[in-house]
């Protein structure tokens, strides 16, 4: 997602001189071309994020187009307030992005993992929040996020995501797409976890469960068609992150489905629990300990359905 | 004929700070507000920068070239809204919903539908870094606009103040002013009891910018200090205006009570008795 991003960004940036990045001394090796191929659009703010935003927000209030870029929390909760007050209060042209999503950064520990930054940018009012699944959709949401007039949050992977869509696929920012029709259940996913809704859905498909899958790579606004389509359409929705279960896209879901005519029968947020990611071990072994792997997706489901016995003799509601 | 000009010229820049107090004045009685010290503190400096320096056009507040004004210290609002009516950016009767319900002038600095205001603040420690960003895309698109910022004091306590102090000089912003009301009272006594800025002076010239310090009450030499930014080609300028808090009314002169305080009943009355014996 990380190539995916700054390879858009550059060719965007050859076409459009208001284009500007703003690092916070990261991005050894990502950043480097655009650095030395437009100078003139680049700057290193040093390792002072309150600074880099707050720079971000006079700079779009002179007319630039400003990309905000560092890992994890750096760009998001260390300035926080400038993100409120600068940039989403002056309904600035600063585009937040965050490399290393989740638990990307792994073995690096607690400080190094993103796992509240969706809710809190969720909650600013002005911003769009943007969470893609692939790097296809990483591509897209640049493009999308430099058209897009306004504050936005881009939250990415760390790099070596799988790609899952096909090139063309129609992107808008707001519209979730949909990857597997399903009747039975939904899994509603975002930032990542993708391929394992997929693997998921697999698995429960050969034992007769027909599940749906929502990539919502666009928190804010939220996709409210699709999300109500699926509460009416099919009787469980389960969301998945790699984020708390407080405020992310569990809760944004939470809170439309608790003010719509038809909600499911059974939903269920599948995240982080309100804790620290403080086990140590790369992404793939965290995701397993903190149920965000299939094997653990899968028995949040079938303890949510009430199913027993193996998943694949698991009886069709 | 010269001097005469000079006199007459600095006579109407203290007119317009004694506007600025009155003013200032007014609105915090009626809205039962604080912060009258810290606008008076910084009235003739806001008067130089709105009466000569500032390249701004009332009649075209958004005009591309003006020259950017930010002032940090967004608890001093009031004064920046006097002033900025006093110069016919808005009408001078909007002074009077100060505070109240429905008005366009909260207590802290809005942009929000306020011709002449380029950017909210009231969180302390934000104002020099958007200033900094402005003076950066000012100088890459080759623009000749000054951006200047109005900080308080107390403000400096702010790690991220020093974010861009060590930004600006580094990236060469010579079209940076920062300017310091340094009244050294701050909420909770004086700057010295509470976090002491000295050497103040020295610090922001270790950190590459170029500055001067001038007696924050002078129109005269509020005025002859501006007019030479930047002192240094190459640099970010840096004014350090020594000034006394509450400035203009006797009683409130240096006084930590003024911070907070809202002068209401006969202090107001003494108060504005004092400011129309100036006027």
């Amino acid at each position: 997602m990380r190539t995916a991003f700054i390879e858009t960004l550059l060719e965007l940036a050859r076409l459009d001189e208001r284009i500007t990045l703003v690092v916070g001394d990261l991005g050894f090796g990502v950043v480097t071309r655009f650095r030395e191929e437009l100078p003139k659009q680049f700057v290193n703010a040093g390792v002072a994020e309150q600074n880099m935003t707050g720079l971000a927000a006079g700079m779009a209030l002179s007319g630039k187009i400003v990309f905000t870029y560092s890992i994890a929390n750096f760009p998001v909760l260390r300035c926080l307030e400038q993100i409120r007050n600068d940039a989403c209060y002056h309904d600035a042209n600063v585009k937040i992005v965050s490399i290393g999503s989740g638990m990307a950064y792994g073995s690096l520990g607690v400080t190094h993992h993103a796992t509240e930054d969706i809710a809190i940018m969720r909650a600013l009012p002005n911003i769009a929040v943007v969470a893609p699944n692939d790097p296809v959709e990483a591509r897209l949401a640049t493009s999308a996020i430099v058209a897009h007039r306004g504050p936005c949050y881009l939250r990415l992977g760390r790099g070596g995501e799988p790609t899952i869509h096909s090139p063309n696929i129609d992107f808008q920012l707001g519209k979730s797409i949909r990857v597997r029709d399903g009747s039975d259940l939904t899994l509603i996913v975002t930032g990542g976890l993708l391929q394992n809704a997929l693997h998921v859905a697999d698995i429960l498909r050969e034992g007769g469960i027909s599940a749906r899958v929502l990539s919502v790579h666009t928190i804010k606004p939220l996709d409210t068609v699709a999300v109500l389509d699926a509460a009416r359409e099919t009787a469980a929705i389960f969301t998945l992150e790699e984020h708390s279960v407080v405020g992310g896209l569990g809760g944004a879901v939470s809170e439309l489905l608790m003010e719509a005519e038809e909600r499911p029968a059974k939903f269920k947020r599948i995240g982080l629990n309100d804790a620290f990611s403080s086990k140590v071990g790369d992404q793939d072994y965290l995701r397993a300990q903190y149920g965000l792997d299939t094997a653990g997706i899968l028995a949040t489901i079938r303890n949510t359905l009430g199913l027993s016995g193996s998943l694949t003799s698991a009886n069709r509601r | 004929m010269k001097s005469n000009d000079g006199a007459e010229n600095s006579a109407l820049l203290n007119e317009l700070a004694a506007r600025i107090r009155y003013q200032t004045l007014m609105m915090v009685n009626r809205a039962k507000s604080s912060h009258v010290g810290t606008c008076f503190s910084m009235a003739e400096v806001l008067a130089v920068l709105y009466g000569s320096i500032l390249r701004v056009d009332p009649q075209n507040p958004e005009w591309l070239k003006r020259d950017r004004f930010i002032l940090s210290k967004g608890h001093g609002a009031a004064a920046l809204y006097a002033v900025l009516a006093e110069r016919g950016f808005f009408p001078l009767e909007w002074l009077e919903t100060f505070y109240q319900n429905g008005s366009r002038l909260a207590g802290h600095v809005t942009h929000h539908y306020l011709p002449g205001v380029e950017v909210s603040t009231g969180s302390l420690g934000h104002g020099l870094s958007v200033a900094t960003g402005m003076a950066l895309a000012a100088k890459r698109d080759g623009e000749t606009y000054r951006i200047m910022a109005l900080l308080s004091d107390g403000e400096c306590d702010e790690g991220s103040v020093w974010e861009p102090i060590l930004f600006a000089p580094h990236h060469h912003l010579d079209n940076l002013i920062a300017i310091v009301d340094y009244n050294k009272i701050q909420s909770l006594g004086t700057v010295k009891e509470v976090m002491d800025l000295e050497p103040f002076a020295d610090k922001w010239r270790a950190f590459g910018w170029s500055v001067r310090e001038i007696d924050g009450h002078d129109v005269n030499e509020i005025q002859s200090t501006l007019a030479l930014v930047p002192f240094e080609e190459g640099r970010p300028s840096c004014v350090i205006a020594h000034t006394v808090k509450g400035k203009g009314v006797s009683f409130m002169e240096d006084k930590l009570l003024w911070h907070y305080r809202t002068p209401q009943g006969e202090e107001f009355a003494n108060a504005l008795a004092e400011l129309e014996g100036h006027a």
